[in-house]
């Protein structure tokens, strides 16, 4: 089983490159070390917090894109062009298919992210080696903050969620509707806090109950991202790190279980 | 030993309709047995059922009602799929991929070890006719190219039962003729084909039984000189140089009579009137018999009383 998941993830991986995704590297390279120089000119003592901002930010952002526009397609682009076909004849699962497909995008993801890093890491060395001593001494946290690495882990487990919840709304809907729907639930479960405390502002009831239910049931993005502490140096505990992680794989897991029982079930006209 | 593709009373609705839907019966009640080693034709117009029935037997599509085996397995079964090969109607790879990577990617998910599934790559696409092209992208490719990997990719594991959604679509006349050779040859291998087809020549050259499909029902089975409809009905001559006179007067015992050309004729008759004699009459006089074909009802034909036939019981049933 792990075999199979393992060669359609790698092919996923190599359609990805074939197609030209990563070039949103060279978009991230060109964006941090243009900001790197012109920030450097403009700001004064705060360049380094800037750029840790910009460059946390951007690794976010950019892989929301490539989840969303990729993992919408994942499975769509195969019964469009009916390439499924032929690959459901052939000696593998559909829930084999679904997990090779979502750990092809998360492959895809884990690369991009690590070079971006890399490439983030080299330009705040470079700031870092720039700097005089005193300036380095005013900086909330060390440029080279290896903390930083613990906010970039938590925003892949956020992208890993953002993965499954396009494949999961690909095996149903249109591409454009679940583009749509994956963007929305992202949006709101940075703002999912809210719906749990909508008791205390509502009188109803039976909308206090909704608003619960609908806080257990979407995901909880907020948690996962702890790039504001870790840029002004407040620590992330690693326990902590355990416990949201946890929770976002029982999640995904949740969101893949119910993924692969639709497709399953489903008729390739 | 279990047949090689078994179907009871294979059914499929389809929901048609956005806000009320209702449902369209595209296979109606299937029932069929293929034995080991045969080629088996499945034939009908557009729309019959053909591709449904493929879908079925391949599980892209579950029955409404009735079920299917293949060696013996039902359809779902992923140890059963080691041994069967598909080629999709209209087939599409992925593009970004050359037909060298394709094969060996499939090749992976049966198992086969990156070497031997390249081997075994290069082998089929010799087989097929793809040359140096192998190394292209199958963006580049054209219809024909894509239908000759579509039918390697069906070989990648040597499977004992092949299904085929009308291989010879897209293909030019040289392209037919090698599908059929490859047909054959897979049958002196003792495999067992089964593929659908719109033309009934194709069912001729290469099928030791057919089914025939008409609105998603079966409606004759066997070889195809015992299905009735198949049978001659008359047969058709072709002269020259035949006097006026003489067309005049054998053309009385003619069903069919068309000048085609200057001094040329083509004349039907009846299985009544043997070829022999009529043939005689026609050159006695100075002439040259050109061609002479027997005449049978075609698949089409076959296809518009049968479809007519279902309209009328349609018909009679909603009364």
């Amino acid at each position: 089983m792990t075999g199979t998941i393992g060669r359609i993830a790698v092919n996923v991986f190599r359609e990805s490159v074939r197609d030209k995704v990563l070039y949103n590297l060279v978009a991230f390279a060109v964006l941090m070390i243009g900001a790197s120089v012109l920030i450097g000119q403009l700001s004064a003592g705060q360049e380094v917090k800037i750029i840790k901002d910009l460059g946390l930010a951007s690794m976010s952002v950019f892989g929301l894109f490539m989840a969303v526009f990729i993992g919408i397609g994942l499975v769509a682009k195969e019964v469009e062009r009916r390439s499924i076909y032929a690959l459901l004849a052939k000696p593998i699962t559909r829930t084999e298919l679904l997990l090779g497909k979502y750990a092809g995008l998360v492959l895809t993801l884990v690369v991009n992210l690590a070079i971006m890093t890399a490439a983030f890491y080299a330009v705040l060395a470079w700031m870092n080696w720039q700097a005089s001593e005193g300036l380095r001494k005013s900086w909330e946290a060390p440029a080279l903050d290896p903390a930083l690495l613990k906010a970039i882990w938590l925003v892949l487990v956020q992208l890993m969620i953002v993965t499954a919840v396009a494949l999961l709304f690909s095996t149903f809907s249109s591409p454009m509707l679940s583009a749509a729907l994956t963007f929305g639930l992202y949006v709101v479960g940075h703002f999912n806090a809210d719906l749990r405390n909508f008791e205390s502002v509502v009188s109803s009831r039976a909308v206090a109950w909704v608003a619960r239910g609908l806080y257990y049931l979407l995901p909880n993005f907020a948690p996962l991202d702890v790039k504001a502490q870790v840029v002004h140096g407040t620590p992330v505990p690693l326990g902590y790190l355990a416990l949201t992680t946890g929770y976002a794989l029982l999640y995904i897991a949740a969101l893949l279980t119910l993924a692969a029982w639709i497709f399953s079930r489903r008729d390739f006209k | 030993m279990p047949a090689a593709i078994e179907a009871v009373d294979l059914t499929k609705d389809y929901k048609v309709g956005f806000w009320r839907p209702r449902p369209y019966r595209a296979l109606d009640g299937l029932t069929l047995a293929v034995e080991r080693g045969e080629v088996f034709g499945f034939l009908g117009p557009n729309g019959a059922g053909k591709t449904t029935t493929l879908k079925l037997l391949v599980q892209l599509v579950h029955p409404t009602r009735g079920h299917a085996r293949i060696l013996g397995s039902p359809v779902g079964d992923v140890a059963m799929k080691r041994r069967i090969g598909y080629l999709p109607e209209h087939p599409y790879f992925y593009d970004y991929l050359t037909a060298e990577e394709l094969l060996t990617y499939f090749g992976g998910l049966f198992g086969q070890s990156g070497a031997d599934a390249r081997a075994r790559a290069s082998r089929l696409l010799d087989e097929v006719g793809i040359g140096a092209e192998r190394r292209l992208q199958l963006r580049k490719f054209s219809k024909g190219m894509i239908q000759r990997v579509g039918l390697a990719q069906a070989l990648v594991n040597d499977p004992e039962v092949v299904f085929l959604d009308e291989p010879m679509s897209g293909l030019d006349p040289l392209g037919r003729r090698d599908v059929r050779a490859l047909i054959l040859r897979l049958r002196d291998q003792g495999r067992t084909v089964f593929f659908s087809s719109h033309i009934l020549a194709d069912a001729e050259a290469l099928c030791s039984r057919v089914a025939v499909l008409a609105r998603g029902r079966l409606v004759a089975q066997g070889r195809i000189s015992d299905i009735v409809a198949f049978q001659p009905r008359g047969w058709e001559a072709v002269v020259e140089g035949v006097p006026e006179a003489t067309i005049a007067r054998v053309g009385e015992r003619a069903s069919r009579q068309q000048r085609i050309s200057e001094g040329r004729y083509a004349l039907e008759f009846s299985v009544d009137h043997p070829p022999e004699r009529v043939v005689a009459d026609l050159v006695a006089d100075g002439g040259r018999l050109v061609s002479i074909t027997p005449v049978r009802e075609t698949l089409e034909d076959f296809f518009v009383s049968h479809v007519a036939a279902a309209d009328a019981v349609d018909r009679m049933e909603r009364r």
